[in-house]
């Protein structure tokens, strides 16, 4: 089961805080974080892969992405 | 579509953009060490409209203009013009507010206090050192659970209002033009002496207005930002920026002679070490409530933010006081009413980050 994190109408950092707070506590699978602009989806990117992630997909929604983080161990 | 600006790479070249345009902004007549200053030149704007009746602060400051316009058109083309609002207006207005108070003791923004120390003027570095406090403190907020809430979109025409208010801005401008030697033309009031009075041509402002809208928009540059994400994430992303930013100020100002060291007698500066500390401190701890440095809050206000427009407006509110009060510093060092009101901002932003807060 993946975790979701719901990020929309949030301005920097706090979908990157949210983002980073959610992997200390899964430590790894995947997590989903649902962001409204093109800056969030870029910087919790960014942060998800400087924490060993990796960006697994990034899908438009209506009203921005939705974007799938993953570490397998 | 990738975004090539937003790379590391794209946010050190327009870092160096930055750099580059402001130091050749005061070659081609702004004023010394304030080749772009955000908060300066909206106070500027403030006193060409009467806001505020300081003589030597009051010109329309078109790179400001630019920056919103700038910014407005790059969200539009490249489908990133998100109209939103509503997340904590009144809170961002007063945060605004103490922001430009903050900036005004030490006589600058982030931006400025970069060019300042790109220009020699070493008052700067109690500047940048309080910048960081503030945003150290503020980062202590966000960690805890601070949280302004969440946005909701809104129509379209919600998020033109700020770009149409600039646009408005630049038509009042062309209306009443600068009458040489002139304090006053039409409705709009104009520096005769003082760094008012101190602009390149409104077409070469406007277009580099323009052009570093577009790049910052894109790019997400932000000097608050570099700072904290520096503390918070140890993320070097966006402090690269104003690292290219610094750099190319210094070496553009070598290159045409401007680079003079020193800590007295600096364009439009005072040398109270503390005050330049404390007012930095605590217009970064604003900046870091409200999500960004002024630059970025007029990028923000561009591409349809309205929370980032009310900022700025806040920021202007703040001008006005400012000078009205007799608020702000000037070569003399800062005023006794600036103390105080740096008290009251240092309180009223600690009030605000320790209340709003959700649990974790």
């Amino acid at each position: 089961m993946s975790n979701i994190v719901d990020a929309r109408g949030l301005s920097c950092p706090q979908p990157v805080i949210m983002t980073l707070n959610t992997i200390k506590k899964v430590k790894k699978g995947d997590i989903v974080i649902v962001v409204d602009t093109d800056t969030a989806k870029e910087n919790v990117s960014r942060a998800a892969k400087a924490q060993g992630w990796e960006v697994a997909d990034i899908q438009p929604e209506e009203d921005g992405y939705s974007i799938t983080i993953r570490k397998e161990s | 579509m990738k975004n090539a600006l937003a790379t590391k790479w794209g946010i050190i070249v327009v870092g160096i953009a930055i750099g580059i345009l402001a130091s050749l902004l005061q070659l081609w007549g702004n004023p010394a060490n304030m080749g772009i200053c955000v908060a300066c030149f909206l106070r500027d704007i403030t006193g060409a409209l009467g806001l505020h009746r300081a003589p030597v602060v009051q010109y329309l400051r078109p790179e400001i203009i630019g920056f919103v316009l700038g910014s407005f058109a790059s969200a539009y083309l490249f489908k990133e013009f998100r109209p939103r609002l509503g997340s904590a207006p009144i809170v961002r207005f007063i945060l605004g507010f103490f922001a430009m108070i903050g900036a005004l003791i030490f006589l600058g923004c982030p931006w400025r206090a970069l060019l300042r120390l790109a220009g020699g003027d070493l008052n700067a570095i109690l500047g940048l050192l309080g910048l960081v406090a503030g945003i150290w403190i503020g980062t202590r907020f966000l960690s805890s659970g601070y949280n302004l809430g969440a946005t909701h979109k809104t129509y379209a025409s919600a998020g033109w209002i700020f770009p149409l208010i600039m646009a408005g801005f630049l038509i009042l401008m062309l209306l009443n033009p600068a009458i040489p030697g002139e304090p006053q033309s039409g409705i709009l009031f104009y520096s005769v002496e003082g760094p008012g009075s101190m602009h390149a041509p409104l077409i070469v402002s406007l277009i580099i207005g323009l052009v570093i809208g577009f790049l910052a928009q894109r790019s997400r540059f932000c000097t608050m930002g570099a700072i904290r994400d520096l503390i918070l994430f140890k993320q070097t992303h966006l402090f690269s920026g104003i690292v290219g930013l610094a750099v190319a100020a210094f070496v553009t100002n070598l290159v045409i002679n401007k680079f003079n060291p020193g800590f007295i007698g600096q364009p439009i500066a005072h040398s109270m070490h503390f005050w330049n500390f404390a007012g930095m401190t605590l217009a970064g701890l604003a900046f870091a409530l409200a999500g960004g440095c002024p630059g970025r809050q007029l990028f923000l206000s561009g591409e349809g933010d309205g929370d980032a427009a009310v900022f700025v407006i806040g920021m202007i509110a703040g001008a006005a006081f400012a000078h009205n009060f007799g608020l702000a510093s000037s070569a003399a060092g800062a005023t006794p009413a600036g103390m105080v009101a740096f008290v009251v901002g240092m309180v009223v932003c600690l009030l605000i980050g320790f209340t709003m807060r959700e649990t974790v």
